[in-house]
């Protein structure tokens, strides 16, 4: 994980389990295990090109995908999104969680053959804290003190308080000194070579080649700490459209690309594609929600927003939008991780409770349009959506028509992404709005619901605002025992479940379709991509030579 | 004619002055600005400070007259600045690794269309109502009314899934490298045959109708006429006396093209995964990268200009009833 823990999607691409825990599903004939063996090449897509190799400064997921095998981090996430060691063999977190001393595996070197040591540690630290350094991802760091080396592989930090993410933000890439310093002191970081043309990491793979909208390709590491990985060559080509890169995937032109709900569910059902493809499918980290303007006096009542939780059918929602690829969400975490709730209230389809809560909060009567009618006002808002998200759309369709349902009239308005964050999320000019919240693996989510954040470029834009939670979010970041966290945010859940501060819809799937002669893929909540340097291809089933 | 060609380069200047202000104006009104979409899509980690930080490396928060000042300044030194995108490359840079591809499908497919649509146009022309007209017509307006994806779509899949025959997508194999010389000549235009068809489709149903309405104008004309009446064979007034004179509103339309080829086709190049202008512009716009926009519209408002004068200066010299500059010799 990089650690973006939270971003604000699109819902472009939007996307069930119903049953079982951690939402893990492989639809796949079983075959024999063939024996691990290096060699051949896998041929990735990625649906928009690279804006920089340097993950700690680019913000956008398929730069990180495209150089997430060529760099490594102190510690990284099992396939059950615990932390696990990466380039830190071992740690020691204070009991107050404000001192962490690392210790830093010895036989690991860059791929230009300099040796790491505590000192590439200590400078990627200032790197991300740097005046110049215009990365995303600096606020991670602000609750740094100072970072020290203390010998070659020993590294002390030091926080300024007591620090839920002391651990976590390791998981931000490490970065070479040798290479780097100079650009960083200049702020010209984004200049060096290293962000578009050489990235030298410590990683499983190397990078060889970057042709500029076209594909990436990755060779494997022989010096890799953890040694080679099996499969020789990465080809990460770049494919704007989802249609193409489908067709693609049917011809074995490329033998991974996640599939739409349609696709998985309806186009991918014969024999030769079956043989051809193992299809995956686990729960994503993105939920969709309704999202009601606090600000707006009729949605500042909590039995209004309880209604529409009620009016609104999530698992019709979900068949129709996500052809039953996603599961209801009961708050902002999703099922299969620690921090899950499942100990809260819930808002079944029941549109006659829905017409009850209204009536307790004032819509009582009926206009000739059989719209409910408050101090002479009927209940019509607008539900602002972005452009080119045909998921989106359909779900306000869909809560256009379960709201008429119990007498409150929608109307739809389709904007340009940038147009609708900026003129309208970002000022609080709207009434409701339908998006997707992307979550990361800490909970930590003060920056959504905290009453602070309610300024033009923060994130609590429906203007939420309840006392206990700001407590609890505050406590949560300030808290590093586990145990102790999940006291703190189990009541979080309780409380944004009662209130429904944006109406919680649904957690959406992924279902990656991954070639069949690729063996060693272990799925788990945290998908699949977690453990790719252990993949491999028996040699009889081996496509591509390489070397 | 070389003063008429140097005043029209003199008094270009203020017009592409004209051109960039008012574009460089459009560009900052559209709502969005560059550091929101890079601080991670709207990363809810990314502190106000990040973007003021992001605002002031680009300049973005100096007033908008500042801004434009400082780069037309820098465009006069020909110095097209650094692009926002976090690989922060040379704006000329993205879009030199980028033209060569655009610039060489356009022109194979405008020499394609041209070719054929001489022909076709000659041809339903002289035979007005014929079958063959009637067929070329019905044709002309599929391929006016054919979406390009949908076209491009049915091929990959005809050709491409169900067939075989020819890649679906990119410009290369992927064991490029490791081919001879002449197969990479081959599997690069392996690669082009399905572009270039859907890119020609469209077009060449706009430039066959052309031709066959000033075909149809000049065979009416009374020179036309008294070509037949000298006794030509009609392979002569058709091909000779009747071609050069149809051929003149062609040129006109062929110098308008011609900004066109740098522009790339932004469906053509996203289905088929082609690396050109197209892509670049497309993403530069919803990041607001402006100063790849401002790059590329600058040399698509410059080959504007030049197309047009060279397509004035042109028509002067196949049409010898035009002189320019006003000091013809007649």
């Amino acid at each position: 994980m990089r650690a973006a823990l939270l971003g604000l999607l699109l819902g472009a691409a939007l996307s069930g389990c119903t049953d079982r825990g951690v939402g893990v599903d492989v639809s796949a004939a079983p075959r024999p295990a063939g024996d691990r063996a290096q060699g051949d090449t896998l041929i990735r897509a990625l649906a928009a090109n690279i804006s920089g190799l340097i993950p700690n400064i680019v913000g956008d997921k398929y730069s990180h995908d495209a150089v997430a095998l060529v760099y490594n981090s102190l510690i990284t996430h099992d396939k059950d999104t615990n932390i696990i060691p990466d380039l830190a063999e071992a740690w020691d977190l204070a009991p107050d969680c404000r001192e962490l001393t690392l210790r830093l595996r010895k036989n690991v070197r860059w791929h230009d053959g300099q040796a790491f040591t505590a000192d590439d540690v200590v400078f990627t630290y200032k790197l991300m804290s740097h005046p110049k350094t215009p990365s995303p991802y600096k606020d991670d760091f602000e609750d740094v003190a100072s970072v020290d080396a203390l010998d070659p592989h020993t590294v002390r930090v030091r926080y300024k308080s007591a620090f839920a993410n002391a651990l976590m933000i390791w998981s931000h890439t490490m970065l070479p000194r040798h290479l780097l310093e100079s650009y960083m002191l200049s702020g010209k970081l984004k200049e060096a070579p290293q962000n578009f043309t050489n990235p030298v990491g410590t990683g499983p793979y190397r990078f060889h080649e970057i042709r500029s909208g076209e594909k990436i390709v990755v060779v494997a590491n022989p010096d890799y700490y953890a040694g080679r990985p099996y499969i020789s060559r990465i080809v990460y080509r770049i494919i704007p459209s989802q249609a193409t890169m489908f067709l693609e995937l049917k011809a074995k032109g490329i033998d991974q690309a996640d599939l739409t709900a349609l696709q998985y569910q309806r186009q991918t059902d014969y024999p030769a594609f079956k043989s051809a493809y193992n299809k995956f499918r686990y729960a994503d980290k993105v939920y969709t929600y309704l999202g009601l303007n606090h600000a707006d006096r009729r949605f500042a009542d909590r039995r209004v927003r309880q209604a529409f939780a009620h009016a609104i059918n999530k698992r019709d929602l979900i068949e129709g939008v996500r052809f039953g690829m996603a599961r209801e969400a009961t708050g902002p975490y999703k099922q299969g991780t620690w921090v899950y709730n499942p100990n809260v209230r819930t808002y079944p389809y029941d549109p006659a409770r829905a017409r009850q809560l209204l009536a307790e909060a004032g819509w009582t009567t009926k206009n000739a349009d059989g719209l409910l009618v408050k101090d002479g006002q009927p209940f019509a808002f607008e539900l602002l959506i972005s452009q080119g998200s045909d998921e989106s759309k359909k779900i306000a369709e869909i809560i256009q028509a379960q709201l008429r349902e119990i007498g409150v009239a929608v109307e739809l308005r389709v904007l340009e992404w940038a147009a609708l964050l900026k003129e309208h999320i970002k000022k609080h000019r709207f009434a409701a709005t339908a998006l997707a919240w992307s979550t990361g693996l800490d909970p930590d989510q003060y920056s959504i619901w905290h009453s602070s954040q309610t300024g033009p470029d923060e994130f609590n834009f429906v203007s939420y605002k309840n006392a206990e939670v700001d407590a609890l979010l505050e406590r949560g970041r300030r808290t590093c025992r586990q145990s102790d966290r999940k006291k703190v945010y189990d009541r979080l859940q309780e409380i944004l479940a009662e209130e429904q501060p944006l109406v919680f819809l649904y957690f959406r799937d992924t279902m990656p379709a991954v070639a069949s002669r690729v063996h060693g893929i272990v799925p788990g909540p945290i998908g699949i991509d977690y453990n790719m340097y252990e993949w491999y291809v028996p040699k009889q089933l081996q496509l591509y030579m390489s070397e | 004619m070389l003063w008429y060609a140097l005043r029209r380069l003199v008094l270009a200047v203020p017009l592409l002055v004209g051109i960039t202000f008012i574009s460089f104006a459009v560009i900052h009104l559209a709502p969005g600005e560059p550091v929101d979409l890079q601080a991670g899509n709207m990363n809810a980690k990314s502190s106000a400070q990040a973007r003021q930080l992001l605002r002031e490396m680009y300049g973005l928060d100096q007033p908008i007259a500042v801004q434009y000042w400082n780069w037309l300044g820098r465009l006069a030194r020909l110095d097209f600045g650094r692009s926002f995108a976090p690989d922060g490359r040379p704006v000329l840079h993205k879009i030199g690794e980028r033209l060569p591809v655009t610039l060489m499908l356009n022109i194979v497919e405008l020499l394609i269309i041209v070719a054929l649509a001489i022909p076709i146009g000659m041809a339903s022309a002289t035979r007005q109502y014929s079958l063959f007209d009637k067929v070329t017509t019905v044709f002309v307006f599929v391929g006016f009314a054919t979406p390009d994806f949908w076209l491009a779509l049915l091929l990959m899949i005809l050709f491409g899934v169900e067939l075989g025959w020819l890649p679906i997508s990119g410009l290369r194999s992927l064991n490029w490298e490791y081919m001879s010389g002449w197969r990479q000549q081959g599997d690069f235009l392996s690669h082009l045959v399905l572009p270039i068809l859907v890119a020609t489709f469209g077009g060449l149903a706009g430039f066959s109708r052309y031709m066959r309405q000033s075909m149809l104008e000049v065979i009416r004309q009374d020179y036309i006429q008294s070509a037949r009446a000298k006794g030509l064979s009609e392979r002569v007034v058709i091909g000779k006396h009747a071609l050069r004179n149809a051929m003149l509103p062609l040129v006109t339309i062929l110098g308008l093209s011609l900004p066109g080829l740098i522009g790339g086709s932004v469906i053509v190049e996203s289905i088929f995964a082609i690396p050109g202008m197209g892509q670049l512009m497309v993403q530069a716009v919803f990041e607001r990268d402006y100063p790849v926009i401002m790059g590329n519209l600058v040399i698509v408002a410059v080959i504007t200009l030049v197309a047009n004068l060279l397509a004035d200066i042109a028509y002067g010299v196949v049409d010898p009833r035009i002189r320019l500059g006003g000091r013809g010799r007649r």
